[in-house]
């Protein structure tokens, strides 16, 4: 573009070299890293690896032990139900919150900054604040016991039936206000004129939001989406800090997998086939996506 | 003549009526009707979920163990003691040690102001050659970089522990303040990338034609104009790279540990008694930090999660 000012140079690759020279950090951080590194763990992914990465193949050993591994076979059903929960709820509840704020409230800063600050801290303080709220010997399930209700039982961490739940908790409480604050910023994007026009054809509100103005706002949740999703691949931190993948294994991740197996198990290979396999779950959401936003608009 | 004025008038008042935000156009209603107690209370008892686990642990951590045991987590302390937070700091045990979070957060804040820094630095100028000095294969790189933000971590994190160790960093703050610089470069690069395209052109043209090269221009000229995206980036790198858990724990070695790491081996250490108070007290202050920083910047953290958002 604007390299092109300075006319007459001999050598291509001498064009703009300052700017090259500057670039270096990024294209080694994109070739060398996220290419090479990502096919460097595919490709590891067909070794038997064990405490440290070596050349010999055995196929999709890795793999089939994989799926065959009840943790494994434990964590991909805590992610996906955890997954399908913190979309759904955290579009909704987001939504809801953002469709509150913009009835022209009082105080609107005030509980934005409220609904916000969970999303400052890291998923490590929440692990450990949940713990603590949900313990059922001082928690939430004592108080209630106290107040008369005796058989009252709310112990999602020490129950491995529902210990995902109790995660999800968590998580719901660190990340809807961020979806909140999307949802917030595409309702304001939407024109005036269409709540009039439903004003005066006296469509009841409820209607017009769900009718008219939610598919309006297409772009904001399919964004809001793609980031939910990515960051639902990538949970480990809350898992670690609220209940170390247990009791037993029931709340594990395959994140949490894929760290186990590198650098405790020192079993390279099927940490390597772990994380091959949460590649392809982030490919099958992205591609699909990547493909509507910018192939559509390439043809259009 | 008076229906004029009154039509005028209503024209008027629809035109404030749409430069207004929001979907409503009516009259402000009295405060307590109906339908203002309804989205009062729904965003009240929503503030209070959300206030509650803050509150919980401040409370916790000014109890003594003994009322612990005996009361409930949601009432407020009887007997105020900030003994816990003496110990959370000073004194809690990690398996490891037995010098509380002190260590930690001296180790946070040496990984965390010069990953900050170099991420910066790096990103602010590739966001800068991509938007003023674009190269042939330019966009290539800078695609490969976007699509990396969403590989899972887990994919690359292995072969970054080959090189560093190939590279003698593997285990130094070094090593992980290389680590943060890799991870911050997408989401940063994209950021300043499009705050410098979003300049006007002319003023580039004007310190070409002036004779001004590349460094020049950077430094003279886009840099005094760009503070404000370096407060957002800044506010995004700060938060993030004093969360972060997972690089602390594979990359660095035991002495390194940064305050995340250092809080969750206190909290979940299996030895001892468990002493909920202190451990609330270290939750608050390894939380601290990224809280000040929020609270203090306000609206431009907001800018910086909208932007920071497409890294999921």
């Amino acid at each position: 573009m604007t390299g092109h000012a300075n006319a007459g140079r001999p050598n291509q690759l001498l064009r703009n070299l300052h700017s090259k020279i500057a670039s270096i950090p990024m294209i080694l951080t994109a070739v060398v890293i996220f290419l090479g590194g990502t096919l460097w763990t595919v490709f590891y992914s067909f070794t038997n690896s064990k405490l440290l990465p070596r050349l010999s193949f055995v196929g999709l050993d890795q793999y089939e032990r994989l799926w065959s591994a009840p943790r494994w076979l434990m964590s991909i059903q805590n992610l996906a139900i955890y997954g399908v929960f913190s979309l759904i709820f955290s579009l909704v509840i987001g939504f809801l919150l953002a469709a509150l704020m913009d009835q022209k409230i009082r105080f609107e800063n005030t509980f934005r900054t409220i609904f916000l600050y969970p999303f400052a801290l890291s998923f490590i303080v929440t692990g450990l604040v949940w713990q603590w709220v949900l313990n059922p010997e001082f928690g939430v399930q004592s108080v209630i016991r106290s107040l008369g209700w005796t058989s009252f039982t709310f112990d999602p961490l020490y129950n491995p039936s529902i210990v995902i739940y109790g995660i999800l908790i968590a998580a719901l409480w660190q990340g809807t206000g961020l979806v909140m604050c999307l949802m917030l910023a595409g309702l304001r994007g939407i024109d005036e004129d269409i709540w009039k026009a439903s004003r005066v054809d006296g469509i009841p509100m409820w209607k017009t939001y769900l009718f008219i103005i939610i598919p309006m706002m297409r772009a904001v949740f399919i964004t809001t989406l793609v980031i939910i999703a990515s960051g639902i691949v990538r949970v480990y931190d809350l898992v670690v800090a609220q209940t170390s993948g247990g009791p037993g294994i029931a709340s594990e991740v395959p994140a949490k997998y894929v760290y186990d197996y590198m650098f405790q198990a020192q079993n390279l290979g099927q940490g390597f086939a772990a994380s091959t396999m949460m590649l392809i779950t982030v490919a099958i959401i992205i591609v699909p996506w990547a493909y509507l936003e910018f192939g559509g608009r390439k043809r259009g | 003549m008076d229906d004029t004025v009154t039509l005028k008038g209503q024209a008027a008042h629809a035109a404030a009526r749409r430069l207004a935000p929001g979907p409503q156009g009516k009259k402000p209603r009295p405060m307590f009707s109906p339908r203002n107690i309804m989205i009062y209370g729904a965003l009240i008892f929503a503030a209070a979920y959300y206030l509650l686990p803050l509150y919980v642990m401040v409370v916790t951590s000014l109890k003594g163990m003994p009322e612990i045991r005996l009361g409930n987590i949601f009432s407020p302390p009887l007997e105020i003691t900030f003994e816990p937070w003496v110990k959370a700091w000073s004194s809690a045990c990690t398996g490891l040690n037995c010098d509380g979070l002190s260590r930690g957060f001296w180790n946070s804040v040496r990984i965390t102001i010069p990953s900050t820094i170099v991420s910066i630095a790096i990103a602010s100028i590739n966001g800068y050659a991509l938007a003023n000095w674009r190269f042939k294969g330019a966009d290539l790189f800078f695609t490969i970089l976007i699509v990396g933000a969403f590989i899972p971590y887990q994919v690359m994190i292995y072969p970054i522990v080959i090189v560093l160790r190939e590279m003698g960093l593997y285990g130094s703050l070094t090593g992980l303040i290389i680590v943060h610089t890799i991870f911050g470069m997408p989401i940063l690069t994209l950021l300043f990338r499009n705050y410098f395209t979003s300049l006007p052109e002319e003023l580039f043209k004007a310190a070409r034609v002036d004779g001004a090269g590349f460094w020049t221009i950077y430094f003279k000229i886009m840099l005094p104009m760009s503070l404000p995206i370096f407060v957002v980036a800044m506010i995004l790198q700060v938060t993030g790279i004093w969360n972060d858990f997972l690089f602390g724990v594979v990359f660095t070695r035991p002495e390194y540990y940064p305050m995340t790491v250092q809080l969750n081996n206190i909290v979940n250490s299996v030895q001892g008694v468990k002493e909920y108070n202190v451990n609330m007290a270290a939750t608050i202050l390894t939380g601290a930090v990224p809280l000040i920083v929020y609270f203090v910047s306000g609206r431009l953290f907001v800018r910086g999660i909208a932007a920071g958002a497409v890294k999921g």
